[in-house]
């Protein structure tokens, strides 16, 4: 699997997330410059990593979403192409129009940084194969914006076209208002778009991937990608 | 020409930060507020004179970057 992470200034977590893509493909991910206006040939996904992209100025991932690069990303996305957008990720696909909806501020108005539950909604994704429907997993989440909302209409197609992929839970998958950290509408942690090859989540399974961190509930995402592409590089 | 776009939640989204600073002010003691939506001001400064490019511009702004349409409205004004 041949992967692309963007870089834009003030992303803080593309290091992670080349790390474990390195450590779950045993291939190195291309590091793509904002400004640059090509993805590398033959690139099979392509991440939007977390951090604070240009400050969070305007809004979250509102001026990532503008640059150059991006029209790339849409061209991928157009062909097929998988593309994964995590927390600060999700927030440019979003601005990007990408993926439908918004981020907005946490509900209780405090920047979270904790492990929570995800409910895994479906597991014939190229981003969930690597999980069973139904199964519990533990990740985390560090984020002051990652409140999804999108009008009503929305939310119907999305629910409707069961483009839910996570949700927050309690660890026995029960969902309630207080597992549902961020106050997200029906507890949406991640999503997928209409074509199911682009996908944004605010929790970040690239932090648990190794025994030595406590979990490894986030590598199967990857181990998924990973056989998606037949594990030929 | 000066120009300001203003930038607002629609109606029915949720506003946590409104709300908090709803709450300061109630906290403070000052009276009669009913409730409070946060919003954004953007003044800009135009090169050229002409009022009608002027606003197709601002348009132009306010679309692509300064609002995100999903959430917001904007309005534009002139000056």
């Amino acid at each position: 699997m041949k992967s692309a992470v963007l870089v834009f200034p003030g992303i803080n977590r593309e290091r992670d997330m080349a790390r474990t893509l390195k450590l779950v493909s045993g291939v190195e991910p291309a590091m793509v410059w904002h400004a640059d206006t090509e993805l590398p040939a033959g690139t099979d996904l392509v991440v939007v990593p977390g951090g604070f992209s240009y400050g969070d100025y305007l809004r979250c991932g509102a001026i990532a979403a503008r640059a150059p690069i991006m029209d790339a990303v849409r061209a991928h996305a157009a062909k097929g192409g998988l593309v994964l957008g995590v927390c600060n990720g999700f927030q440019i696909l979003c601005e990007s129009g990408l993926l439908p909806g918004v981020l907005m501020r946490n509900s209780k108005l405090k920047f979270i940084c904790h492990d929570v539950h995800l409910r895994v909604e479906r597991s014939d994704t190229p981003f969930t194969r690597g999980y069973n429907a139904g199964q519990v997993i533990r990740v985390p989440v560090a984020h002051g914006e990652g409140n999804y909302v999108a009008d009503d209409e929305t939310i119907k197609a999305i629910e409707s076209e069961g483009r839910v992929i996570f949700r927050y839970c309690a660890a026995d998958g029960t969902l309630g208002d207080p597992y549902n950290v961020n106050g997200a509408i029906n507890a949406i942690a991640g999503i997928v778009n209409e074509g199911g090859n682009v996908a944004g989540m605010m929790p970040h399974p690239e932090n648990h991937v190794e025994s030595i961190i406590g979990s490894t509930d986030g590598r199967g995402l990857f181990a998924g990608l990973v056989a998606q592409f037949g594990k030929a590089a | 020409m000066k120009a300001r776009v203003t930038v607002t939640l629609k109606t029915g989204v949720l506003d946590p930060q409104g709300k908090a600073i709803e709450g300061a002010l109630k906290s403070l003691g000052v009276s009669g507020i009913g409730s409070v939506r946060q919003g954004k001001v953007f003044d800009i400064e135009l090169d050229g004179a002409d009022k009608a490019s002027a606003e197709a511009v601002l348009k132009a702004a306010a679309e692509k970057l300064l609002a995100n349409t999903v959430i917001e409205n904007y309005r534009i004004e002139v000056l």
